[in-house]
Order: structure tokens, then C-alpha cells, then sequence
């Protein structure tokens, strides 16, 4: 027993020698990591940060630049003894940010070693100069040049995104692409254009000596690499629309989206309220304010929020009527006051003439009309359930772009919900609905959602008389390329033929004279053409929502404008005047004295975020 | 020295091949300090101002104070006055609490002008020198409890005052002791089951409390199975139970992500169709349900079963096994406070590091990191005597002390780390052999303790420079720069030597 134990006890020995020699055989031997590592702790790599794309707009304008700011980096362990006020004074801080800094970087001193950590960030040129000018009093301490962003014009602060320090999270996600300390693109196009816009870091060797300070260059600078700047972006947005569409939408919960119909670029997207540009170049120190904000700022309305169209749903439903034949625009159908689908249940509608053809229909937004319409599409003898009919229906809608991404470059589109047969049989069971089940679907009400996106592409679609290309913010410029789908054209199910029968009368809801019955006569300019469409959409929270949505010119439309208020009340009373303001501003450059005028202050003067009922969470 | 006609010469009774090892050790330690000297100018290395001198100095002394144990000293006294030591060192080690210098937040050095001395490094030689008195009484037993209390409290009481001396490192080296209990009779289950608790110590944190449960069971049904006679059964049922008990977490978490995907849906058509409402779905519930759940349910189902059928049966074995599984389980889910409330944050941190929970190359894991860097750099051959630019640009910090052995890694390559660790292993091999030819139970215990000791040295030090062992400073015994050290090393390994002399001298 005795032996036997002192056999297994040397055995334990052998062992674990056997273990440390295994671990050392593999870090010397088996993994390169540690010699990589070696050459890289005697080298000092001091990255030079390139300057990031600029954003122009339409017209060459830029929209987002760059200005020169210095972070204050110091290296503690060649920091010695200092006047703290002095410095804290000429950099312009509380001299207990500089007092807690140094603190911190002493407890951590073994960690830091000979490196250079940044004190105080992004440091405004003329606070920099005067430091440089005391510099030589305090050694181990100098600044960095970093270029930061700069806005030159107040437009498009919730599609711009911003700019701020990677996280460690994305750092770890991207190990070869970024380290600490790097800049990259967070929401918007600094987002969706990152890789373009970033450029390319490069790098001075130096070669470090036995006390760890810098000596000489490495190989005389043979290995260095310069920083090549990142790529400009050409946008599609017209930065004076844009910022006159920020102005008109102030104080008011919604968004405008507007689009030059041919080629599927946006010309403006407003999401109200939104960040205003100066937040954005220095966004950490605004963060909890955005954040907090009850408007919800950074949740881009235009792109996100899910809507139901109301009464500019009606013409997709008469184009879909129009194609599968239930529906000829002589067509008349009596209207008193609604629709009365069950004994005890009626769709009401507002006061008008009474019986109305099609084009009537339009100018007038009668309700009952499309209650006939989508009751003849879905009770189609010509399927053979109300499921397939439905389905069809869906299909017909999806055409148009509603109820699923569009595929723009704005990253965070989301896609809305468009209902089918499956929707209906999961509520109420298959075989216990009809075509009064879903009756409200007539007017853009019930189980659909769309994004103000969605109507501006649908206006765009009309406009080109049946088909859109997708939209999108950044135009083929120099270096930068788009994706080829943004060139396609895509053909809704609608024949082209359909379309002039409905522009008619959408020519007429605008352009018809005040007290003849059109609900937008408010958006009638002079010499335009507008065609338009209004919308008043039921807002479970209170007030109704404004909608309309208008192109113009009618023929060879040059733009086609969504716009969304919530709490807005009818559309005609805030959606399409500022549609048509927003139209006739960019095809005129300019509003003139008078009506228009007026009811431009009037708009830019409203204020509706009273009305917006706040959800706490 | 009176001469005696049966005595052998100094040339027969002296193992030179121990005394050999040993002035090897020492020699490769002071080249290796001289070697991590950071100067632009390299110094000579026997000039005083720099260690590579200093350590010249206390190795000639360390040889001198060799000698004299060997030639001068009685070997018998120390058998004699190991208690009266071991009670001197006592009062030291509590003394430097409330006298010493603070030295790197742990208060264990005296300081005497230039010469610091730390009681802790010649606590080990007393406690070996008591632990083998004790154990090697002729009316001492292994498996009587009252003389076990006595090993164990003669073991414990140094360690625990080093401990709230804050020297981890050093208190750690008494769990060595260990192994020489083992060498006497103590029970080898007893080495195990400390192996199984340090297994789901770290298996808890790194992995999950399920699977420290799985291993927990399968160890215990596994030693329960050898010595039941329906071995292959119990094999079979183990395996069907491992198999089923992996896989169910991933089945399980197939069943809530659907679950999962299922409420969203739901919620997803609320918010469109009813706004600002939250949908209650009642099978939420089956969310909050981890599988642990069901692993603690099948235990506390399965445990009175077998606890009831060992007491019938009288089977002592399974009883301890029930007790075992008891104690685990109370071990799981008391680590988290462990780790949490009792260990100190820098230790916390460290065995984070090194369980790889924490990724930090400039942080905690620093030291390791550059020691692992510089070793590593060393390649196979090594970069050559005074070629290392890892330890001599000075990322190594404590590189002639605690590290000093990246400067062997990086210089030497792998064929030196082998040679020094050989080195090593023939010593404590050599050791352990020549306790065992001994008569005397007294030296033999002795020599165990001393080969346990220098043991847990090399494996804790050389395993914290290679990561595998938390950043717990304990020097490299013979090579690391400091004359405290390597004094109790030299007096620890030649009172051995003289005390195997002693046995050869007459028989």
C-alpha cells in the first residue's frame, strides 16, 4: 500500500509537469498568437483618423460637413507636477473633471502604461489654440486632431442620423474593422452609408524603446499607411424642401414624405417632432434629453409609424373595382348619409349630392360609394369564396407597394400590415365572416396599416399611371453606387389604362370651385394642376387624423407629396395645406402674398402637441 | 564531529545529487535576473546597485547557511525543537500583522533597514518540521480522529493567519500538506471529492449550475456503480440519464422559443389592431420555467429513494454518496455567494480572467497577458541569453520575482522551460525517493512535506505565468529574486539533506 501510493503520488507529479509543459508547448510553439503579439507590444501604431464622406444635397448643397475639433489627450505616466486651474481654465472645464480624470488614470496606471488616453473629447478649435499657445507648460499633455461633424443647414435631422464612438458590443461583432475610439454611423444615412462614408484609417509606425516612449520612425516610415477619406454622398433630398417641410410640420405630431414620381427619389421626409441638426453633432450630451422626450423624437414617423390611410385607400379599392370589371366610372350609387350594411349598422358618411358617379366619388370622399365598390369586388361570382376574393384583394393592394418593405435605403423602414382571408378566419373563424365583416377596409379603415412612405409611393404610383420605382435617398455620385432595383419600374396589377379614370377625379377634389363639393379645394394653386386626395382616418386616441396625398403637375407630374398629421382633424384642414404648400414651393421656389401666404403662417404657427395623448410606459 | 568507525565519508552519505540540483536552480536564477535587468547600459552582474548583484550576495550566503546544516548542526535537534519553532513562527506571522510594513496591500514583511524578512516563508519550514514530529509518534494513527484534529490544526492555524495576512498565495502552499497525509494513510476518496468540489466550483461559474448538477450525479451514481453488483445496468441507466439531461435544455429551449415566437405574434396584431393594449397570453408562464427546474425536481424525487435504501441495506458507501450529492448541490448554489461576498474583488476578478469570463487584454488579465506574450515569444530555441525584448522593455511587471520565469520562456525557448522544469521534477522526484529509503519516519514524513511544498511552488507560480492558475504572487522557489525566499528554500531542502545523511552516516 505504502509503495503503491508512493508510485501514484510521482505519477501526480509527472503529470503535472506534463501540464505545464503541454500549456507551454502550445503557447510557444503551436499558437502564433504570442509572437504576433510581441512584435505588435515593441511597436506603437498611432492611428491617423480619416475625414468622414460629406452629405450633399439634390442641388450640391452641402447638408452634413466636416469642422475640426481637438481631443486633449494626455499620457499620465509623463505627466508631472501641474497647475490644475490653470489648465482646467484655458480648456475651459471645472477643474474637478481634471482632478477626478487624473485621479482615475492613477489607480489605473499599470494598465495604462506608456499610452495616451483622451482627457476631454472634441474640443472646439479656438479652445484648442489657446492651449497650444501655454502647451510647454504641461508636459504630457497635447491634443489630437479629430474631425467632427458640422450641419450647415438645419434639414433632415431624423434622416441624416449621427455620428458617435462605437461600442464595444459592435467592436466585438467587427473585430477588423473597428477598435476603440473609432466613429461610426448610427441611424440614418450615416447608418446605411457607413462603409462609404467612414474611409480608411492609416497609421504612423514608430519604434518604441526600453522605457516605452516613442524613438525613432519605424523602417523610416516604409510601413506607414495615410488615411484615405471616406466617399461624398449625393442625396436625393432638396434641402430647401426638406427644411421648409421641418418648418411647416412644427409643433405638430406626423410627417410628410414627398417624392419625385419618375424616379422614385425622395425629395423630402419629414418625421415631426424630430432632432434638430444641432443635437446631432455632439448627440451623447443630448442623449437623455432625446430619449426622454414623451414626441418620441428619434422614432422616425415617416418610415415607422403605422397608419391607416382612411380615405385615400378609396382610390386603390376603385383602380382594383376598375380592373376586375365590378366597376365602370358612369356608375352611380345613392348616398343618404351612409351606408347601411346590416339592420342595425350604418357607415356614415358626410352630406352631399345624391346618386354620384365615380369621379363624383373621389372629388366628394363619399363613404357609401366604396362600401358598393369593395362589397362588388368581394362578392365576385366570379370566385368561388369570399377567402379567394379577399385574397385577390390583398394581392391587388400589395401591387401597390402597401403591406411590406419597400426595399428603400432607409435603414428601420418597416412595412405595415395589409389583411388577407388567414387575418379574418384567425378573428372569426372560417366561414363566419362576409364582405360586411370588413366593411370599414372600403375607406382605408379596419386592419390596415401603411407608412407615410407607403402613401407618398402610392401618390407616385398614380402619378406615373401605374407603376413606381422604389424610393430612395442617395443618387449614383462618383465613387458611389446604387443598387440596379432603384431603376426598375414595378407594375402594379392595375392596367395603365385605369389610372387617367381616377386622376380625373382627383383633378377634381382640388381643383374644383369652393362650395361645388370638393374636399380639397384648399390645396388649389394657380396654374399647378394639383390632383389630390384627402383623408380623415378614425384616431382611437382622439382627434382624427389629417391625411392627404397630392401630385402635380397632372400631366408629367414632377412631384408627389404624403402628408400625415395626427390629431389634425379633417384633411383638408392641416394634411393638405401642407402638401400643397410643400408642392407649390417646389415647383414655384416660392409662396406669394396673399390666401397662400396666410395659410402658410397659419400652418407654420399651429401648434397641435396639446392634443397628442402621451402613452407612459 | 567525533569520527566513529562505521561512519561513511561525506563523499557516500551526502546525496550530491540533490545539492547539484539545487546550486544548478540557483545559478539559472541569478542569470535570469541579471537578464531582466532593464538598462540601456548593461551593468556587470556582480555590480551591487542592480539585483542581479544583490542576489549574488544572498546566494553565497544562502550557501554558507547551507554548510552549516549540513556539518554543523545536530541533525536530532530538529525533531526535538519543532514545537518550540513552530510557536515562534506563530507569534511572528500574527506579530507582522500589527508591526510589519505594508508591502502591495499585504501586511507580511519585516523590514530592517535594507533586509526584509517574511515570517510566512519560514512557517513552512515549521509546520513540516511539527507535522512530521507529530505524525511520526509511535502511537499515531491515521484514522483516529483525535490525532487527525491535531494534523489538521497544525496545518490550519499558519495558513489561516497568512490568509489574513492577505497572502493567498502563500496560504494556498498548505493545501500541498495534502498530499503528504495522503502518503500516510489518509483516504484517497477524501483527494477526490476536494477535486470534485474544485470542478463544480469552476463548472458553476464558467458553465451553468445545470451542468454542474449533470456532473455531480454522474461522479456519484458512477463511484456507486463500481462497487454495486449490477454494474453494467447502472452504466447503462447513467449513460440513457447523461444523454436525455443534455439534451433537454436545447429541447426545451426549442418549446419556449416557439412559445416565445407565438406571444410576440400575438402581441404584433394587438398593436396594429388594438393600440396600447398588452395581450395576456396564460402560457406565458411556461417561460419563467428554466430546466433547471426540472433537474432539482427529478433530485429531490430520486434522493429519499436512495438515501432510504442505503440505511436499509446498511450500505455505509451509498450513505456517503447521498451525503456527498447533499453537500454538492448546497456547493452549487452557495458559489455564486462564494464568489460574490467572500472573495475579494481583485481575486474575483483574477479568476474571472482566467476561466475566460472576462476578455481583457490591458485590464485584470494584463500581467498574464504580456507573461504569456513573452513566453510565448520565445518560440522553440528561445531568443537567446540578453536577447528577450518582452521582459527587458519592461511590460513584464514583478519580472526577476513573482514572473521571473517569462525570462527563462523567452530567452530559452521551450528546451530551456523543459530543462528548469526537469530540473524540478527530478528534485522533488529525488526527494520523495530518498524519504522513502529512510527508516527514520521523522525524516521521511519530513522529506514529503518538503517535496509538497516546492510542488505547489513551481505549479502555482509557472501556472500563473502560462494562465492557468489565477495572478496569486508566490515566488519561484531558488530562482526568484529575494533573499527571504530563497534563505527558507536552502534551510527547508538541507535540513532534508542532512537528516538523509544522518541515515546513511550509520546503517
Amino acid at each position: 500500500m505504502r509503495d503503491d501510493r508512493q508510485i501514484k503520488i510521482l505519477i501526480g507529479l509527472g503529470v503535472a509537469a506534463a501540464i505545464l509543459l503541454g500549456k507551454i508547448f502550445y503557447i510557444q510553439i503551436i499558437n502564433g498568437k504570442y509572437k504576433a503579439d510581441s512584435i505588435s507590444n515593441s511597436i506603437v501604431k498611432e492611428i491617423i483618423y480619416p475625414t468622414r464622406g460629406v452629405i450633399y444635397d439634390r442641388n450640391g448643397k452641402i447638408i452634413v460637413g466636416n469642422k475640426v475639433a481637438y481631443d486633449i489627450m494626455v499620457t499620465p505616466r509623463e505627466v508631472g507636477e501641474f497647475d490644475t486651474l490653470a489648465l482646467a481654465s484655458v480648456l475651459n472645464v471645472e477643474p474637478r473633471l481634471i482632478i477626478d480624470k487624473m485621479a482615475e488614470y492613477k489607480a489605473n496606471l499599470r494598465r495604462i502604461g506608456f499610452q495616451s488616453v483622451a482627457m476631454i473629447k472634441q474640443v472646439p478649435a479656438e479652445t484648442y489654440m489657446s492651449f497650444d499657445e501655454v502647451k510647454y507648460q504641461f508636459p504630457g499633455f497635447y491634443g489630437q486632431v479629430r474631425s467632427i461633424r458640422d450641419y450647415p443647414i438645419n434639414a433632415g435631422g431624423n434622416l441624416l442620423g449621427y455620428v458617435s464612438e462605437v461600442d464595444a458590443a459592435y467592436i466585438k461583432a467587427h473585430p477588423d474593422e473597428y477598435s476603440v475610439g473609432d466613429y461610426i454611423g448610427k441611424t440614418g444615412i450615416e447608418a446605411a452609408r457607413e462603409k462609404d462614408l467612414r474611409g480608411e484609417k492609416g497609421y504612423h509606425i514608430y519604434i518604441r524603446n526600453a522605457r516605452g516612449r516613442i524613438e525613432s520612425s519605424y523602417k523610416d516610415g516604409a510601413e506607414d499607411k495615410e488615411a484615405s477619406p471616406g466617399h461624398d454622398i449625393m442625396t436625393t433630398i432638396d434641402a430647401d424642401l426638406q427644411r421648409y417641410g421641418q418648418m411647416l410640420m412644427r409643433n405638430k405630431a406626423g410627417a410628410v414624405v414627398a417624392l419625385e414620381p419618375s424616379t422614385g427619389e425622395i425629395l423630402a421626409i419629414v418625421s415631426s417632432p424630430g432632432i434638430d441638426v444641432s443635437m446631432l453633432a455632439d448627440i451623447g450630451k443630448h442623449y437623455e434629453e432625446i430619449s426622454s422626450n414623451p414626441y418620441k423624437p428619434m422614432f422616425n414617423r415617416a418610415v415607422q409609424a403605422y397608419y391607416p390611410p382612411g380615405s385615400c385607400f378609396k382610390i386603390a379599392n376603385a383602380l382594383i373595382g376598375l380592373q376586375e370589371g365590378v366597376l365602370t366610372p358612369s356608375e352611380t350609387h345613392p348616398c343618404y348619409r351612409g351606408y347601411q350594411y346590416a339592420a342595425d349598422h350604418k357607415l356614415a358618411c358626410h352630406s352631399h349630392k345624391s346618386p354620384i358617379d365615380m369621379e363624383e366619388s373621389i372629388m366628394m370622399s363619399c363613404n357609401a360609394y366604396y362600401c358598393y365598390v369593395l362589397r362588388n369586388i368581394l362578392d365576385n361570382k366570379k370566385y368561388s369564396s369570399i377567402e379567394e376574393s379577399m385574397d385577390m384583394w390583398n394581392r391587388y393592394v400589395g401591387s401597390f407597394g402597401f403591406g411590406k418593405k419597400l426595399g428603400s435605403d432607409f435603414p428601420s423602414e418597416l412595412g405595415g400590415n395589409i389583411p388577407s382571408a388567414k387575418t379574418y378566419n384567425k378573428a372569426y373563424g372560417k366561414g363566419r365572416w362576409n364582405s360586411n365583416s370588413v366593411i370599414s377596409l372600403s375607406i382605408g379603415q379596419g386592419e390596415i396599416a401603411v407608412t407615410p412612405l407607403h402613401l407618398a409611393n402610392f401618390c407616385a404610383t398614380i402619378a406615373n399611371r401605374g407603376w413606381y420605382k422604389i424610393p430612395h435617398l442617395v443618387k449614383e455620385y462618383e465613387d458611389i453606387h446604387i443598387d440596379p432595383k432603384y431603376y426598375e419600374r414595378h407594375y402594379t396589377m392595375v392596367d395603365t389604362t385605369q389610372f387617367p379614370k381616377v386622376i380625373k377625379g382627383m383633378w377634381r377634389a382640388v381643383n374644383s370651385a369652393p362650395g361645388a363639393g370638393g374636399t380639397a379645394w384648399i390645396a388649389h394653386v394657380d396654374g399647378l394642376d394639383i390632383c389630390g386626395k384627402t383623408g380623415t382616418a378614425q384616431n382611437p386616441r382622439g382627434e382624427d387624423n389629417s391625411v392627404f396625398m397630392c401630385f402635380a403637375p397632372m400631366d408629367n407630374p414632377k412631384i408627389a407629396v404624403a402628408a400625415y398629421v395626427e390629431y389634425g382633424g379633417f384633411g383638408a384642414t392641416f394634411a393638405a395645406p401642407i402638401a400643397s404648400l410643400m408642392v407649390e414651393k417646389y415647383l414655384n421656389g416660392e409662396i406669394p402674398w396673399g390666401d397662400r401666404k396666410d395659410l402658410e403662417a397659419r400652418m407654420k404657427s399651429s401648434y397641435l402637441l396639446n392634443r397628442v395623448r402621451i402613452r407612459r410606459r | 564531529m567525533k569520527g566513529n568507525i562505521h561512519e561513511r565519508s561525506i563523499k557516500q552519505s551526502v546525496d550530491w545529487a540533490l545539492i547539484v540540483t539545487y546550486l544548478i536552480l540557483t545559478l539559472i536564477g541569478w542569470l535570469s535576473i541579471y537578464a531582466s535587468i532593464r538598462s540601456s547600459e548593461p551593468p556587470s552582474i556582480f555590480d551591487f546597485d542592480f539585483r542581479s548583484g544583490k542576489q549574488f550576495v544572498w546566494m553565497l550566503s544562502a550557501y554558507g547557511l547551507a554548510g552549516i546544516i549540513i556539518f554543523f548542526v545536530n541533525p536530532r535537534i530538529w525533531e526535538a525543537f519543532a514545537p518550540h519553532l513552530y510557536i515562534i513562527v506563530g507569534v511572528l506571522l500574527v506579530a507582522v500583522i500589527f508591526l510589519g510594513t505594508a508591502v502591495k496591500g499585504s501586511r507580511s514583511w519585516f523590514v530592517f533597514g535594507p533586509v526584509s524578512f517574511q515570517p510566512a516563508e519560514v512557517s513552512k519550514i515549521t509546520t513540516s518540521l511539527l507535522l512530521a514530529a507529530v505524525m511520526s509518534r509511535s502511537d499515531f494513527s491515521m484514522t483516529r480522529m483525535k490525532d487527525f484534529y491535531k494534523v489538521a490544526a497544525i496545518m490550519a492555524i499558519p495558513m489561516l493567519i497568512i490568509l489574513g495576512e492577505r497572502e493567498t498565495g502563500s496560504a494556498l502552499v498548505y493545501l500541498g500538506f495534502i498530499f503528504v497525509l495522503y502518503r500516510e494513510g489518509f483516504s484517497g476518496w477524501f483527494l477526490s471529492l476536494l477535486g470534485l468540489a474544485i470542478i463544480i466550483f469552476i463548472t458553476t461559474l464558467t458553465a451553468s449550475p445545470y451542468v454542474s448538477i449533470m456532473i455531480l450525479i454522474g461522479v456519484v451514481t458512477f463511484c456507486n456503480a463500481i462497487s454495486e453488483k449490477h454494474f453494467w445496468r447502472m452504466l447503462l441507466f447513467l449513460g440513457i440519464f447523461i444523454l436525455v439531461g443534455s439534451l433537454f435544455p436545447w429541447i426545451w429551449g426549442l418549446i419556449t422559443d416557439s412559445v416565445a415566437a407565438s406571444i410576440q405574434k400575438i402581441s404584433d396584431t394587438y398593436t396594429v389592431t388594438l393600440p396600447g393594449r398588452e395581450p395576456r397570453v396564460f402560457w406565458s408562464f411556461l417561460l419563467k420555467i428554466k430546466p433547471i427546474y426540472f433537474l432539482i425536481a427529478v433530485c429531490l424525487g430520486a434522493l429519499p429513494h436512495f438515501a432510504v435504501r442505503a440505511f436499509r441495506e446498511k450500505n455505509v458507501f451509498g450513505g456517503a454518496s447521498v451525503i456527498t450529492f447533499i453537500v454538492g448541490l448546497a456547493l452549487v448554489f452557495s458559489t455564486q455567494f462564494i464568489f460574490e461576498k467572500v472573495l475579494q474583488e481583485h481575486q474575483r476578478q483574477r479568476i474571472e480572467v482566467l476561466l475566460g469570463m472576462r476578455d481583457d487584454p490591458t485590464g485584470v488579465g494584463y500581467n498574464v497577458n504580456q507573461s504569456m506574450i513573452a513566453i510565448g515569444s520565445g518560440g522553440f530555441f528561445g531568443k537567446g541569453f540578453l536577447k528577450g525584448t518582452q521582459t527587458a522593455y519592461g511590460f513584464i511587471p514583478e519580472q526577476s520575482t513573482d514572473f521571473i520565469f517569462c525570462t527563462i520562456g523567452e530567452e530559452w525557448g521551450f528546451i530551456g522551460c523543459l530543462a528548469v522544469i526537469g530540473l524540478y521534477v527530478f528534485l522533488i522526484a529525488r526527494i520523495i525517493i530518498d524519504a522513502e529509503e529512510c527508516r527514520e519516519k521523522f525524516t521521511r514524513i519530513y522529506g514529503y512535506c518538503v517535496a509538497s511544498c516546492i510542488f505547489m511552488h513551481l505549479f502555482i507560480n509557472i501556472g500563473m505565468t502560462i494562465g492557468i492558475m489565477p495572478v496569486i504572487g508566490i515566488p519561484l522557489p531558488m530562482l526568484s529574486y529575494g533573499g527571504s525566499s530563497l534563505w527558507a528554500f536552502t534551510i527547508l531542502i538541507f535540513i532534508f539533506i542532512a537528516l538523509h545523511r544522518e541515515e546513511k552516516k550509520y546503517y
